[in-house]
């Protein structure tokens, strides 16, 4: 007879046979079972963060930079309930996670048990999937399953909820069954036609873009290197949603910066007059598109995907290409290098005209600003940064906001998976916990939070978390005193009536850091920034660094509300000439 | 919303909305009927009316009949996003002009009144395969099977014999001939 394992230890050797190796936590009454198992397995290590919240973020911050799902075990009611935002930032960024949950006894459930939640009713809008364990013989398989539904298609997180007697019962174990193939059901749902439709494009089109997202990290390393190829053997230009940052070196001449909202000059611009738009892993969100009815209204459209569901949801495309970037790519290239060897040189004369538009499109510098001596510009100090770790393979996460604008305008990412932002949810606090997730998959690496004072305080507890673990994580506050964004809008679009959006009373980050027992460093003056980074960089500790920018810094370029791509305010001197009026206001 | 002026992505344009009947083959297990359901009411998908009951024993599938309104944009979208749950195997999308499909929606009326009355309304059905399931002296239940508008109408339409009662199901569809969806 093989040998008879509790529902607790059912779950730690489900995490062995997926090849866990961390997991973020909080114990509580419905896990304390699995808690009780955890030291009899070794190879899994448990982080003990501050807030389930901060569970999630970090998780999701482990996943973005490792590739590989992001664990989370949490307890019943409050525990589950907490971990609801992460959940659904994940869901809308498209980041593999297995949550883990207690639950009341199945006796229990209905009653209104202390710390009992509806939580596979709670979570079922906001994961892929969610199952709650009511036998102790389906426990392996679900979260075997669970894994594979995380991390196959369009990644997104799944929630397996197990009450607390079913962690004490005992059963057989059952390794996850050997992968059949694709399980019958490809995530390739292209053909060779509609390959050779996308080059017939190509070699057609006199006004090329890629415009490409998120979807390229998630199609692993492969696909980023795959997408160099091809905009190199093209020549076309190329944006890249935020999510999508780092998939194409941000410094190299092809790119045309991000587009979007907050997007370059250039790149919304030939995103409004192309006539050939290839989205690769991207979803047309309308932080992207702008005013819808008048997106890119001269363009053939061609979408690659692996979600169906992506397709013609919000812009009509002429061509659907449903299939894994990786695998989409490596076809194109495949068949580009068959039909056309020489496409680079006999497209060259064909887009150099579009070439010369976008050169002066770039020379209205969009992302400039106007310097100062006396107090430290937000994108200043960003710049700085970037200059000081870029031979450094650092890993960037933010909070949300302007700071969050301004680092993915100023910082350029040249590798993949460098790059952890909230872009669907926009969940301010996302930032710092998701810091602590990264440092944890990357121990010897540089990690830094670019944050605003305001978003940080929302998870700022994870301080604890990072000392906790020695994890040095480097948090780079941009403190304006201001949700920045918010002012930015109520300055721009409600006549500058700052209802609420100033902070009064902030903490002392320096005593704060000191506080929690790590290092606290504050720039005042442009002048001393640069020795105040290298004194962060220099410290093997958790630091937050306090850096006091200017209070009322806006960021530009923008497309102000109801306006296409190529009605952007550019900045300061731009903006009287193209106010924002009338219902507007309300609607943003 | 004419003429937004927002970020957000509003259209301008007026689709057209048309009627389409969704059937969605499902394991039946707890929580997938709220799923579905979820999807709907979360994507702001209309819900016309709904039939769901388990078809296979054996493999424990539930057929999920639902009728909805929307763009042929939104009526794809729905389709799509369907067969993203993991409990759902396939999904099938009529439009209700379709003349190759059978549409069928089941109603009971009960009808209180003198004799008269009571053969009116049977009589009034005749055109729908009216069953009589339960009489006494003094009123009638009525069984119909017939279109969502043919029954909208009778439950108008005998009023006038008495009607005091109307509980309707959802429809179901099948395709018509030897073929079946797969």
């Amino acid at each position: 007879m093989s040998k008879l394992y509790s529902g607790a230890e059912i779950v730690f050797k489900c995490m062995e046979d997926q090849n866990v190796d961390h997991i973020f936590g909080y114990p509580g009454g419905a896990v304390l079972p699995i808690y009780d198992e955890l030291q009899n397995f070794k190879s899994i290590k448990h982080v003990l963060v501050r807030h389930e919240q901060g569970a999630g973020h970090a998780a999701e911050g482990y996943a973005r930079s490792s590739g590989k799902p992001g664990v989370i075990l949490v307890t019943s009611g409050p525990g589950a309930t907490n971990v609801v935002t992460a959940l659904t930032d994940a869901y809308m960024d498209s980041i593999p996670l297995v949550c883990i949950s207690g639950q009341v006894p199945t006796h229990l459930i209905g009653t209104d048990a202390f710390q009992e939640c509806d939580t596979t009713g709670i979570t079922r809008p906001c994961t892929k999937h969610n199952w709650l364990v009511k036998d102790i013989n389906d426990l392996a398989n679900t979260i075997h399953k669970a894994f594979e539904v995380a991390t196959t298609g369009r990644p997104g997180p799944v929630l397996v909820d197990i009450p607390k007697d079913i962690q004490f019962q005992k059963t057989k174990y059952n390794r996850p069954k050997k992968e059949k193939k694709l399980n019958g059901r490809s995530h390739n749902h292209f053909n060779q036609n509609s390959i050779d439709e996308l080059i017939e494009l190509m070699s057609k089109s006199s006004k090329p873009i890629f415009y490409t997202g998120g979807g390229v990290i998630n199609s692993g390393p492969r696909a980023s290197e795959l997408l160099r190829e091809l905009v190199y053997a093209t020549g076309f230009p190329i944006t890249s949603t935020l999510q999508g940052l780092g998939s194409f070196p941000g410094d190299d001449n092809q790119f045309l910066g991000m587009l979007g909202m907050h997007g370059t000059y250039e790149a919304n611009n030939a995103m409004h007059d192309c006539d050939l738009m290839i989205n690769i892993g991207a979803r047309f969100d309308d932080r992207i598109t702008g005013k819808i009815d008048e997106f890119s209204p001269n363009s053939k459209k061609v979408h690659i995907d692996i979600d169906p569901s992506s397709i013609n949801k919000n812009v009509k495309v002429d061509l659907a290409i449903v299939g894994d970037v990786k695998t989409v790519l490596s076809s194109t290239l495949k068949s580009l290098k068959q039909k056309k060897s020489k496409f680079l040189k006999s497209n060259k004369q064909k887009t150099s005209k579009w070439w010369e538009k976008i050169q002066k499109w770039r020379s209205v510098r969009s992302l400039d600003y106007i310097g100062s001596e006396e107090t430290i510009k937000p994108q200043y100090a960003i710049e700085r940064l970037y200059e000081l770790t870029k031979d450094k393979d650092s890993y960037i996460t933010t909070e949300v906001g302007q700071h969050q604008m301004w680092a993915a305008q100023h910082y350029k990412f040249n590798k993949p998976n460098r790059w952890m932002t909230s872009g669907g949810l926009g969940t301010m606090g996302y930032g710092l916990p998701a810091a602590v997730g990264v440092q944890v998959a990357h121990p010897k690496k540089l990690v830094i939070d670019i944050a605003g004072e305001a978003s940080v305080l929302m998870t700022i507890q994870e301080m604890s978390t990072a000392v906790q673990y020695n994890l040095p994580i480097k948090i780079f506050i941009l403190n304006n005193q201001y949700m920045g964004m918010v002012r930015q809008w109520q300055e721009l679009l409600h006549d500058k009536n700052y209802s609420e959006s100033y902070t009064a009373a902030l903490p002392d980050f320096v005593k704060l850091a000191e506080a929690y027992n790590c290092v606290g460093i504050r720039a005042k003056t442009p002048e001393e920034l640069d020795d105040k980074i290298i004194e962060m960089l220099n410290t093997d500790r958790p630091v937050i660094f306090d850096c006091m920018v200017d209070k009322v810094e806006n960021c530009f370029p923008m497309i102000p509300s109801g306006k296409p791509h190529n009605q952007m305010i550019l900045g300061p001197k731009d903006q009287e000439s193209k106010k924002i009026t009338g219902k507007g206001k309300s609607l943003v | 919303m004419p003429n937004s002026k927002s970020a957000y992505s509003f259209s301008n344009k007026k689709e057209k909305f048309d009627t389409h009947i969704i059937v969605v083959w499902v394991d039946n297990e707890a929580g997938v009927l709220a799923r579905v359901v979820g999807l709907f009411s979360g994507r702001g998908y209309n819900i016309e009316s709904l039939a769901v009951a388990q078809v296979d024993e054996k493999l424990k599938i539930s057929r999920i009949t639902i009728v909805t309104t929307g763009t042929p944009q939104v009526v794809n979208q729905i389709k799509l996003q369907l067969r993203k749950l993991v409990p759902v195997h396939k999904v099938a999308d009529f439009k209700r002009e379709d003349k190759a499909v059978i549409f069928k929606e089941m109603a009971l009326f009960k009808i209180v009144g003198p004799n008269n009355k009571l053969e009116g309304a049977l009589k009034a059905c005749k055109k729908y395969n009216p069953i009589l399931l339960d009489k006494t002296k003094k009123s009638n239940v009525i069984q119909i099977t017939a279109l969502r508008r043919e029954i909208d109408k009778m439950s108008k339409d005998l009023k006038k014999f008495g009607l005091v009662s109307v509980s309707r199901t959802g429809a179901v569809a099948m395709t018509r001939g030897a073929d079946i969806f797969k």
